[in-house]
């Protein structure tokens, strides 16, 4: 009788700590599973998609949503496919992402880094959206990233160009595919070197907030490193509608050129109070006077009217590149087909990076097989592609930015249409945008680990 | 010596708007006692009368020949203007070049007709409430207003180009013995100004020299009395309500080509309209004027380099810290009466 202190009491005790240890793998693995913010757990996943609706930029983001629901159509196997057919990545097969329905939800940002906050936390809390895309400021991008960074959810920015959303503000949780102010200046100075010589003096008027700051950081240094001189650097209001005041005092200020680190309504009325003062008509130094625009958008242009002619400036893409650049950017042509069989017209740069984003986005959990974030920032990490409109790309693993082709453009002195306001002057390889990572203009700040949130 | 002559030429421009913005602003204050914060977007309905009338006149059918192809690769067929059409090459180019001047009797209708019905339809029935619940009632209806624009119009700023004739540069620097470009200053902004002074001057020879404008000037002052005395004071006031929504329109219309019209731009000029009304002293038409120049020249000047190099940023409040400094030591402001807004 060795065995009689086996009783019934005992075999259920012991028969519920096997079975409890034997269901902990199983109780871990799912936990691996559903352990991050808003893990999808029916047949669907929703994106959020955080635009300007309302205020200035409302125009560029109902532009950003336009691009976001071809993208989203595109996923589902909707439409002509867009982009998915050139992008180098076949991961993505027109299901879903993962065989998940994608749908969306939308927010407002109105251009305010507390509001983008707000419906970005609503778009996440009550939506379950668990990636946020969009966007239209650079004040707006690192609040929005800040936040999906302590939320959990992936932030691929729209449109920001300051050098601090992948500099000092950048988030293991956040990506940029847009291209940015050190960029803008370093593809700019040898068009304008080649244009403008190598002797001139500059003036500029830089809109006093981080992007200007940044943009009249990189354009000085680079514009220096040439040759060129600065003689006066003022900062305007953010607020200021009427430039008259600061445009007077450089008639008479000795510069050639002047740079308008403006953007938005900004630019629209610098630009437009500097060619009503004769400056494009001027002679200084024995030199025609010229202003230069480092950053602009096709819908500024559109602003701008005549005024835009002749104005030298840089942009991410534009949808005549594979017609006039070729194949390179490939990819370019398949999406100004899908958008303007759909919309009626071209889309801007602004739709472009919001439609890539999403795209590659949608790639990366489909390559890491996971919706988790981690599993997503390690997929886009040090990613090369190609397709998506901009020639061969780079997510750089160590700040999250994309490093591809700039686009220098020159407004069109005689433009056939109100989407024809621009000509590409020179597409600047990526390799002469690149900087080193400990860059001193973006220099501080830690991208950080990954937070897959709760 | 040329920088400041340019900032008092600036001045003068920026202060003749402000100045046209606070007589209107004044007008519907002393004669019905309201504080109208919808007056920027009357402005702002004012600049986009004038790209109404650019619109109309861009008007235009398919040709019926295709000319190309489009962006897609589809058959292209230009826009042929209907005014080309209608009256012929030469007149349809004049009239689109000279749109924005056509647009001031365009406007001037309009803006008398959005006057009669704002007074009539909503704010008649907010004259014996207090100027709080006026406030918010025009502020509200100011966002209205602009959200109706934007909704039509879209967000982005429209350009409105001035006549060819007139898109260039006077040059000052050869009248006044300077070097040739020192001083030059845009054609169309000596027109405003100029605009500006004949509207101003209008509007007080109205009040002063025409039996209408007595009247309006007695009830001003002593509105009872002149009700007793039979005369109907409230349709003339009506009357001035359109008037005053009609100088702002027309502020509105010959601002356009200086800066590109957006639906938020009523609100931009609000703001100081207000500052320059306080300062001027509430009720006090010529005290609109004065302080709407001076205020404008101030303005500019601070905006100096060279004054931004000992007080940097009084650019963006020296208007402010003026209307301190006036209020402090004239409460009622420059020109103000007193007992207004003291009940």
């Amino acid at each position: 009788m060795s065995f009689s202190n086996l009783t019934r009491r005992g075999v259920i005790k012991t028969g519920a700590v096997a079975g409890a240890g034997l269901a902990l793998p199983t109780y871990l693995s799912a936990a691996a599973h559903s352990g991050f913010t808003n893990a999808p757990t029916g047949d669907t996943v929703t994106l959020g998609f955080n635009v300007p609706q309302s205020g200035p930029y409302a125009d560029e983001g109902a532009d950003e949503l336009r691009a976001f629901e071809l993208a989203v159509e595109h996923l589902n196997g909707q439409g002509d496919g867009g982009m998915l057919s050139t992008f180098s990545s076949k991961a993505l097969e027109g299901n879903g992402i993962m065989g998940k329905k994608v749908q969306f939800v939308t927010g407002d940002t109105q251009t305010k880094s507390d509001a983008a906050r707000a419906s970005a936390q609503s778009m996440i809390q009550k939506d379950g959206a668990i990636m946020i895309s969009g966007g239209s400021s650079s004040g707006v991008a690192v609040a929005v990233q800040g936040l999906c960074q302590e939320a959990g959810v992936i932030f691929m920015a729209g449109l920001t160009h300051s050098n601090d959303t992948t500099g000092k503000d950048k988030k293991a949780n956040g990506f940029r595919h847009f291209f940015n102010a050190y960029m803008s200046a370093a593809a700019l100075a040898p068009v304008l070197k080649n244009l403008y010589g190598d002797d001139r003096k500059v003036y500029s008027l830089t809109a006093d907030y981080t992007w200007g700051w940044t943009q009249q950081e990189s354009i000085q240094a680079a514009t220096e490193a040439m040759g060129w001189e600065t003689i006066n650097d003022v900062r305007t209001p953010l607020a200021a509608t009427d430039f008259s005041s600061y445009i007077a005092p450089v008639l008479n200020s000795g510069a050639d050129i002047l740079v308008l680190n403006h953007y938005g309504g900004n630019m629209v009325n610098s630009l437009t109070n500097a060619v009503q003062f004769g400056l494009r008509e001027k002679q200084v130094n024995g030199k025609n006077f010229e202003i230069v625009v480092p950053l602009y958008s096709e819908l500024m242009a559109r602003g701008a009217g005549k005024n835009i002619a002749g104005i030298v400036g840089s942009q991410n893409w534009d949808w005549k590149l594979e017609n006039e650049k070729g194949d390179r950017y490939k990819g370019t042509n398949a999406f100004v087909k899908s958008f303007g069989e759909k919309y009626g017209f071209p889309p801007s740069q602004a739709a472009q990076t919001c439609y890539a984003q999403t795209l590659l986005y949608a790639d990366a959990v489909a390559r890491a097989k996971s919706f988790n974030p981690c599993a997503v920032v390690e997929a886009l990490e040090g990613y090369e592609f190609d397709g998506l409109g901009n020639g061969p790309t780079l997510y750089r693993a160590g700040d999250h930015q994309c490093f591809k082709d700039v686009v220098v453009v020159r407004g069109k002195e005689n433009p056939e249409n109100e989407f024809d306001l621009v000509e590409i002057v020179e597409v600047t390889p990526a390799e002469q945008v690149t900087y080193p990572i400990d860059h001193p203009m973006f220099a501080g700040g830690e991208l950080g680990d990954c937070n897959p949130g709760a | 010596m040329d920088a400041i002559l340019l900032q008092l030429l600036n001045g003068l421009d920026k202060g003749s708007a402000y100045a046209l913005i606070a007589l209107g602003l004044t007008l519907i204050f002393g004669t019905l006692g309201v504080v109208n914060f919808a007056h920027g977007a009357l402005f702002m309905i004012g600049a986009f009368c004038a790209v109404t009338l650019s619109k109309i006149f861009t008007l235009s059918h398919k040709a019926t020949e295709p000319s190309g192809t489009d962006f897609l690769g589809n058959p292209k067929f230009d826009d042929v203007l209907y005014v080309k059409d209608w009256f012929g090459e030469t007149v349809g180019a004049w009239l689109l070049d000279w749109s924005v001047p056509l647009a001031i009797l365009f406007a001037i209708p309009i803006m008398l007709a959005i006057g009669f019905v704002m007074e009539r339809g909503l704010i008649k029935h907010f004259y014996k409430r207090p100027h709080a619940d006026q406030i918010l009632v025009t502020f509200g209806l100011a966002i209205v207003l602009q959200e109706v624009i934007k909704y039509f119009y879209g967000a982005n700023p429209i350009p409105t180009a001035a006549p060819e004739a007139f898109r260039g540069s006077f040059d000052f620097g050869i009248l006044l013995g300077f070097d040739p470009n020192a001083i030059i200053y845009p054609y169309w902004r000596l027109i405003y100004f100029a605009f500006s002074a004949l509207i101003i001057g209008g509007v007080f020879a109205f009040l002063q020299f025409t039996t209408f404008g007595m009247v309006v000037r007695a009830g001003m002052a002593d509105r009872e009395t002149v009700g007793l005395l039979g005369i109907n004071i409230d349709k003339r006031f009506t009357i001035m309500f359109g008037i005053a929504a009609a100088v702002a329109g027309l502020a509105g219309v010959m601002y356009a080509p200086i800066n590109s019209p957006n639906y938020h731009m009523g609100m931009d000029f609000l703001v100081l309209s207000f500052v320059v009304v306080v300062v001027g002293g509430m009720g006090s038409l010529p005290g609109a004027v004065l302080a709407g120049f001076l205020l404008g020249i101030l303005e500019s000047f601070a905006s100096m380099n060279e004054v931004k190099d000992i007080l940097p940023g009084i650019d963006q409040i020296i208007i402010y810290v003026v209307a301190i400094i006036i209020l402090l030591t004239r409460p009622r402001g420059l020109m103000g009466r007193k007992g207004v807004m003291e009940e």
